[in-house]
């Protein structure tokens, strides 16, 4: 649940921007922050793991390690440490996806510091979701679209990688330039939705529709009732 | 935590694959009556004020529909407004931006306000899919009989005509903005299934198929004309000439101080209610779910349609705990997988509606054929090994990548362990009552998305209220357009809050010694109370 009643049960010992609470074990990042009080409104969207919104930097006592997570998904430890990074500053590419006409070469157009990875795989380390972000930049800047759509299909855009890359790109962007791209320019139209479009223009269903919407209630509970 | 979730899956019992029992239609009926929360008189209020009066709705919602305004007595408005435009939007989900973009092409001045980023909403969370009739021997027809089947006839035909009728071509719209749904092997969409559908006709982006769409949309929407005040949630709308809206209030959450905006039309879209818990339940739904458009419409005088009618999601995680209400996909269901009670049997057909397996599920738990979880709840369980059983290993994986990663972060291979499920609050299956334009009973206030109602009679469909994001977004924004451009000028002078005195002197008639809480809500509070 959200939120979390249990007095009784074990607690750890966390630091919530830079200052120490005990918090009930099994709480996720976020919960803590509702246990000690916080009004957590920048930082917080989906609760689900999805929305990117809850992006958080964190370190283990003991370990010289700096790690990130969601907060929402994350369940806190004993000596852990945290602060959440409400929002990366990015640039971001002013486009319209229709109008592209050679998307590979004009991705170094919208974001030349694509070119500028060196290979540090700081932000593959980072990433929440696991994506191998610094693959996916090459992929990118090799004009693999497809491999770009697959590597990055659960990016969040949560923004961590852009937090920690040394040539100051924001991979999660290029990488949606990279996506939409494949989906808009290269992938052919579905010839499904082709078919059904067409028969739609040339009014095939229209009359059958404006039929059902013409009959009463009762007529139409009937004529729906079972599965044809 | 590992600990703790080993020793609940020591106990897990061997399932027995026979079929479930087949239900007749009058055993649905009995089962819905006897179970689902909508049909069930406990946690209920009768409304005595507003548009509703007489009608039986969840406490939780009475609580917000009769409410007092966070402006308090006396009301007046500034001199002068902070913005004036031509359409304003009121939400940054799906139905939002879909309006905000199609009416930004048009040459009007678009302000878009919403409650956190844009696209934060339910519309990211959607797994699933959304519905369009592309296959075989499918047509939009097909959809409307199912639709209007799974909503038991209460739908209103006229919107559903024009959101089976016009789908197809929004998600031509999508495919030319690079979504990148499923393929088939001809290159086609995918098409899968849905509970209560009569045909495979679900497309869906793996199980990311909100996230994909919220992604790319947003990317646009962020490079169109179109302004934007993130985390400015409206709290009242305005009253113009003659009772029409005129605009509304903002509350910009980090000044805390409000905003005012003239507009010769707005778009609510301001999305459901999961947050208000109703019946105590957990919920699928963002953070910010709050039910606002529903508070400030009915302050206003709109009457809702369907206000009693909630969807619970049959399978919302209920252990590990921490990620209760979290949703699995009912696309899981559709590929094969498997429900079963603490004996290890299958209770109810997995691609009934989702009323109807969700009432199974309560029931099963009700009648102590439920699963107790470490902290005392109850579920079911939902296996999808068997998909990977049937249709080969990799499957689960391949399809619902996102379930595998969220769940494997809490110790549960999906691949392996079933997961234990009971219904979590998703969807207002009702809400503001508009015409197929999107009109509703006020001139100049329009609405598009999970805060209209009617669409869906009382049980959506899965995959249908993707679809109606972006054809009554779409259609909202043209009549946005067309409206404030016919609409005859008016002056901020001629614009009061006057609608909300008249509804709190009601309220004061009708609970003459309570102290009524206040709303909008706009997010639920989870602190502890004495922290």
């Amino acid at each position: 649940m959200e939120t979390q009643e249990n007095e009784t049960g074990p607690m750890v010992r966390v630091s919530i921007n830079g200052r120490e609470y005990s918090v009930p074990q099994g709480s996720t990042m976020v919960q803590a922050m509702w246990y000690t009080g916080h009004e957590v409104i920048h930082g917080i969207g989906c609760l689900g793991g999805v929305c990117g919104a809850c992006a958080t930097v964190y370190r283990m006592e003991g370990d010289f390690r700096l790690r990130n997570a969601l907060a929402c998904q994350t369940l806190v430890a004993e000596g852990m440490s945290f602060s959440m990074l409400d929002s990366y500053p990015i640039q971001r590419a002013h486009y319209d996806v229709a109008a592209l006409t050679d998307p590979k070469e004009e991705l170094f157009t919208f974001y030349p510091e694509s070119a500028t990875c060196r290979n540090c795989n700081a932000c593959t380390e980072v990433c929440p979701q696991g994506i191998d972000v610094r693959d996916a930049v090459w992929r990118a800047n090799f004009g693999d679209f497809k491999a770009v759509a697959d590597l990055t299909m659960s990016c969040v855009m949560c923004g961590l990688c852009v937090s920690r890359c040394i040539a100051e790109m924001a991979p999660h962007e290029i990488a949606l330039y990279a996506r939409r791209a494949y989906g808009a320019k290269e992938l052919p139209f579905p010839p499904n939705l082709r078919q059904r479009l067409d028969e739609i223009h040339s009014g095939a269903f229209s009359g059958e529709l404006k039929r059902l919407e013409g009959l009463s209630s009762a007529e139409l509970k009937k004529e729906c009732e079972v599965k044809s | 935590m590992a600990e703790l979730v080993d020793s609940f899956y020591q106990s897990v019992p061997s399932f027995d694959e026979s079929q479930p029992p087949a239900l007749s239609p009058e055993e649905r009926s009995r089962l819905l009556a006897a179970f689902y929360p909508d049909y069930r008189p406990e946690g209920k209020a009768t409304l005595k004020v507003g548009a509703n009066k007489g009608m039986v709705v969840p406490q939780e919602l009475a609580n917000i529909l009769e409410s007092r305004s966070r402006i308090p007595a006396p009301r007046s408005l500034p001199d002068q407004p902070d913005h004036d435009v031509d359409i304003l939007v009121i939400g940054g989900g799906g139905a939002g931006i879909t309006a905000a973009l199609f009416a930004s092409m048009e040459g009007r001045s678009v302000l878009l306000a919403t409650k956190l980023r844009v696209g934060d909403s339910n519309t990211i969370m959607a797994e699933g899919g959304i519905q369009a009739a592309l296959g075989e021997g499918d047509s939009p027809v097909e959809h409307f009989r199912d639709t209007f089947r799974g909503g038991h006839g209460e739908n209103d035909a006229a919107l559903l005509s024009v959101l089976v009728g016009e789908g197809p071509e929004m998600v031509e719209w999508l495919v030319s903005r690079g979504i990148l749904f499923d393929r088939d092997m001809q290159g086609g969409l995918s098409l899968r299934k849905g509970g209560g559908t009569s045909r495979p006709r679900l497309i869906s982006a793996k199980d990311y198929t909100g996230l994909e769409l919220v992604r790319v949309l947003k990317e646009d929407l962020m490079n169109a004309p179109v302004e934007i005040l993130e985390f400015s949630p409206a709290v009242e709308l305005v009253s113009g000439p003659d009772g029409s809206c005129a605009g509304a209030v903002l509350y910009d959450l980090d000044s805390r101080k409000n905003v005012y905006v003239k507009a010769r039309t707005v778009i609510l879209s301001t999305g459901g209610a999961g947050r208000l818990h109703l019946g105590g339940f957990a919920t699928s739904n963002h953070f910010g779910a709050t039910a606002d458009g529903l508070t400030m419409a009915y302050r206003m005088g709109l009457p809702l349609v369907h206000p009693e009618s909630f969807q619970f999601h049959p399978t919302g995680v209920i252990f590990p705990s921490e990620m209760a209400g979290m949703l699995i996909t009912e696309a899981v269901r559709g590929a094969g997988a498997r429900m079963y009670n603490r004996h290890g049997r299958r209770f109810v057909n997995e691609l009934e509606t989702r009323d109807v397996v969700a009432s199974a599920i309560i029931r099963e738990c009700a009648e102590g054929r439920g699963v107790e979880t470490p902290s005392g709840d109850r579920g079911v369980f939902l296996d999808l090994v068997a998909i990977d059983r049937d249709s080969g290993e990799g499957t689960v994986a391949k399809r619902f990548p996102n379930i595998v990663k969220l769940m494997n972060r809490h110790h549960v291979d999906p691949t392996k362990r079933p997961i234990l499920v009971y219904p979590t609050l998703h969807y207002q299956n009702g809400g503001v009552k508009a015409d197929a334009r999107t009109r509703t009973s006020i001139f100049g206030l329009l609405v598009a998305g999970e805060v209209s109602g009617g669409l869906h009679g009382t049980n959506r469909l899965m995959g249908n209220s993707l679809l109606e994001l972006f054809v009554f977004g779409r259609r909202a924004a043209l009549e946005a357009v067309a409206l404030s451009r016919d609409r005859p000028t008016f002056s901020w002078k001629e614009t009061t809050l006057s609608h909300i005195d008249r509804f709190e002197s009601e309220l004061v008639k009708a609970f003459p010694k309570q102290d009524l809480p206040i709303a909008p809500v706009l997010f639920p509070d989870y602190r502890r109370k004495d922290a």
